[in-house]
């Protein structure tokens, strides 16, 4: 059940859909994701596999298990990939999955807007997160959370160490936000937004579809009308959207499983730490993988190999007695042997790297072959 | 017909450039392709039938070299010593100081050999050409063709192209000369220590009797080389055989590979080869018979393995020299580094130097001795050295650096001097 809504400024076609859950999200995808390239030039960043499942699809399982059962994605390109592949996912999950086009970038609100029809199709509020984010998805308490207070608007807050680095939200005991402070100089609060809101239909009048800043032409007449609220996040958060962060919320999210459902990680001989891998992996002999690796479907590990801080995508192979730390191995890869990668290196979709090199923070385009060290970070093309 | 052989070795004081390789072990007993390095030498002059007597003229203190020397006189059987100079003599300084020695026995010639060159040394063909020359020769020089450039960095022979004798000679010259330069090695009439006397005299009367410190210093090249070329009595017997200097300790690798490539010709059984639960080889490689390698190590090309060294499983070595006792764990990369005797490096751990050959392209290119820093002051890439003693963690890398003996690394270096 996929369809595709576009804009254009004369008229607005609606399309009338049957509702059949209560709850809607959108999930604003926007553009060629390139702040993740290479990875994205093969790919698009919604379907990435953030320990070994589309990113994507982490947060629509959260939604599903929240009681959603229409997901809009929001696009700013032709998506017919992620339509496919998504089409079998929405009917195992039991879910209509559709695709809002933007055909000029409409910014973070007007892509809301665009899809209205859907997200406004019933009086029940409506989910809107970034497609960056990783976390311990809190739906669930965040539909009681803005049920209880009521009011048009709720956004979750995070902690985070370094708040001058962001824009930051202050609000009251209750949870009523009175501002936004971007970047202070001086500490005024560690929480920021972390991307993830749960809307009244109402806010609809808000916003017209046009490019339109929801951080700033939003909010403010929100927390000015006493209508938006802040929610605490608790656990782990991250924005995923370019490799330094990919593989530090791969560490949360790892930890997180170690803390709530230690089955799921692997357990065998050379093992460190918390670590995924797919069953249909192999690991050969004298290995060291661990702490924070995954490892893809298909993809065969040699002998001697230590692996330490890395996702390894589908179908790579890592050849024996090859360090890496701090690494991203893309589809279908292969990494010669006694070779040695670091400081976020990242290898597009079928790169081969010959034996013996050194990769110091390369960054590598798909179908690429290096046969000479890159002693200092750089991109290869 | 008898001949000697003198092997100018220097001592503590030269061979700087060579630290930190030089700060364990006098620089002519480092181990190139598995020997000390003047062990070629010696190799060379013993297998020349005539060569009676092999003497060693340096001024490191003697007991640093008695092993050495009794190790040679029992694999060669031949009757070598080592002579110490009381005080830096110079390269003919020291040849005049002990000519008694060396004329001994009544020698029809004898050779100098200096002992930072390496080569494959055609001393037998060079004996030939100096004793058939119609008109005597003083000395013979052996000489190469350089590149019109690199030339200007060693001594410059200018030949008469029939008679092969030496019209002009001049050390490091600012402008160009000759492409064909002094190799280091000659062959002496002893007839020459007359001509050394006279020369010897002269400076003594031009410096007056209050300076007589260090007034017995006579450069072989400066002093006795100069003023003979152009008198009829020097020669140069060209050859285009390998040749080279071991000035820094990066040549060495350069030397290492030469010099295992030159056993396929009369000792091959030096070089490891493939079997059963043996490591594989590639190319030409040198382990020593109490190294321990494991079976699954892959070594080669251009590899030196010394004395109780311990290769684990899995590991990876290329264009590198391994000295005694010392060990490289598993799965680690070793590759262009010399790493000093009884050293530990950890698992999964890259060494790794950039080498500094001769270019290719260029037909009799030498190595450039390339300057330890460059014009910003900024380390050049070289081959990574590991001084005695050193242990490097698991897992890190060591990349174009420098580490001082007795060091324990903390973490990854890369173009760097570790004191």
């Amino acid at each position: 059940n996929l369809t595709t809504t576009r804009s254009s400024t004369s008229a607005i076609r609606c399309h009338f859909y049957l509702t059949l859950g209560n709850m809607k999200a959108l999930i604003l995808v926007g553009g060629y994701g390139t702040r993740l390239r290479p990875l994205t030039l093969s790919r698009p960043k919604p379907l990435v596999e953030f320990a070994n499942k589309p990113i994507v699809l982490h947060q629509i399982e959260a939604l599903v298990a929240a009681g959603v059962t229409q997901v809009v994605l929001a696009v700013s390109y032709h998506a017919e990939q992620m339509e496919q592949e998504l089409a079998q996912e929405a009917q195992k999950l039991g879910i209509r999955i559709t695709f809002s086009l933007e055909e000029e970038p409409l910014g973070t609100a007007g892509p809301i807007k665009l899809a209205q029809s859907i997200l406004a199709s019933n009086d029940e509020p409506f989910f809107v997160l970034n497609s960056d984010v990783i976390c311990d998805f809190p739906f669930t308490q965040m539909v009681k959370f803005h049920k209880q207070h009521g009011r048009e608007g709720t956004i979750v807050v995070t902690k985070v160490e370094e708040p001058s680095k962001y824009g930051v939200v202050i609000y009251d005991e209750t949870g009523k936000i009175d501002r936004f402070v971007e970047k202070p100089q001086e500490f005024v609060s560690n929480k920021i937004n972390a991307g993830m809101y749960i809307f009244n239909p109402s806010v609809l009048k808000r916003i017209e579809c046009r490019p339109m800043s929801i951080e700033k032409e939003v909010f403010p007449y929100m927390a000015g009308d006493g209508q938006l609220y802040a929610q605490e996040l608790h656990g782990f958060w991250m924005d995923i959207g370019q490799p330094k962060d990919f593989l530090t919320g791969m560490c949360l999210f790892l930890n997180s499983c170690k803390l709530n459902n230690s089955a799921k990680l692997y357990k065998g001989p050379g093992v460190v730490g918390n670590v995924l891998v797919d069953s249909s992996a192999k690991i050969g002999k004298n290995c060291r993988i661990g702490p924070n690796v995954t490892i893809g479907p298909d993809v065969v590990i040699e002998d001697g190999v230590c692996i330490k801080r890395c996702t390894i995508l589908r179908g790579a192979t890592i050849r024996s007695h090859t360090w890496l730390e701090n690494c991203i191995i893309g589809w279908k890869c292969i990494v010669g042997q006694w070779v040695r990668m670091e400081n976020v290196s990242v290898l597009g979709e079928d790169v081969i790297v010959k034996d013996e090199l050194y990769v110091n923070g390369g960054m590598v385009l798909p179908h690429k072959s290096i046969g000479a060290s890159v002693l200092e970070p750089k991109i290869i093309m | 017909m008898m001949l000697k052989a003198v092997i100018l070795i220097g001592g503590p004081q030269k061979g700087t450039r060579f630290r930190p390789l030089s700060l364990d072990v006098p620089k002519p007993l480092f181990p190139v392709a598995g020997l000390p390095m003047v062990q070629h030498h010696i190799e060379a002059c013993a297998s020349v039938p005539d060569i009676r007597e092999i003497l060693l003229l340096g001024y490191f203190p003697a007991q640093q070299l008695q092993q050495f020397v009794a190790d040679m006189i029992a694999a060669y059987k031949i009757r070598i010593r080592y002579l110490q100079e009381y005080q830096a003599l110079g390269t003919a300084g020291g040849i005049y100081h002990f000519r008694d020695q060396i004329s001994s026995g009544n020698p029809d010639a004898f050779f100098v050999l200096n002992g930072d060159v390496c080569g494959d040394f055609p001393l037998q063909e060079i004996l030939n050409f100096h004793t058939s020359l119609s008109t005597p020769s003083l000395i013979t020089i052996m000489g190469t063709e350089a590149t019109r450039q690199q030339s200007t960095m060693y001594g410059c022979i200018v030949e008469d192209k029939e008679t092969h004798q030496i019209l002009h000679y001049v050390e490091k010259p600012s402008t160009f000369v000759s492409n064909l330069i002094n190799c280091g090695v000659y062959i002496c009439s002893p007839d020459i220590f007359k001509r050394v006397g006279e020369i010897f005299n002269s400076r003594q009367d031009f410096y007056s009797c209050e300076d007589s410190e260090g007034t017995e210093s006579i450069q072989l090249e400066q002093d006795i080389l100069m003023p003979i070329a152009g008198t009829g009595q020097a020669y140069v017997y060209t050859t285009d055989r390998w040749w080279s200097q071991i000035k820094t300790a990066g040549s060495a690798i350069y030397a290492n590979r030469h010099y295992l490539q030159l056993y396929h010709k009369t000792k091959n059984e030096r070089l490891a080869v493939n079997g059963p639960d043996k490591p594989t080889i590639i190319g030409d490689v040198y382990i020593h018979p109490t190294a321990t390698v494991d079976p699954s190590a892959l070594l080669g090309p251009n590899v030196s393995v010394g004395k109780n060294a311990v290769i684990g499983a899995g590991v990876r070595i290329r264009e590198s020299i391994i000295l005694g006792n010392t060990t490289i764990q598993e799965h680690s990369c070793v590759l262009y580094t010399v790493v000093g005797w009884n050293s530990t490096v950890g698992a999964w751990t890259r060494l790794e130097g950039t080498p500094c050959d001769p270019n290719p392209n260029k037909p009799f290119a030498k190595m450039d001795n390339v300057p330890l820093f460059n014009a910003e002051g900024k380390l050049n890439p070289s081959i990574t050295i590991l001084g005695c003693n050193v242990t490097v963690p698991s897992e890190v890398i060591v990349l174009n650096s420098i580490v001082l003996p007795y060091k324990d690394l903390p973490r990854s270096y890369k173009n760097e001097i570790i004191l």
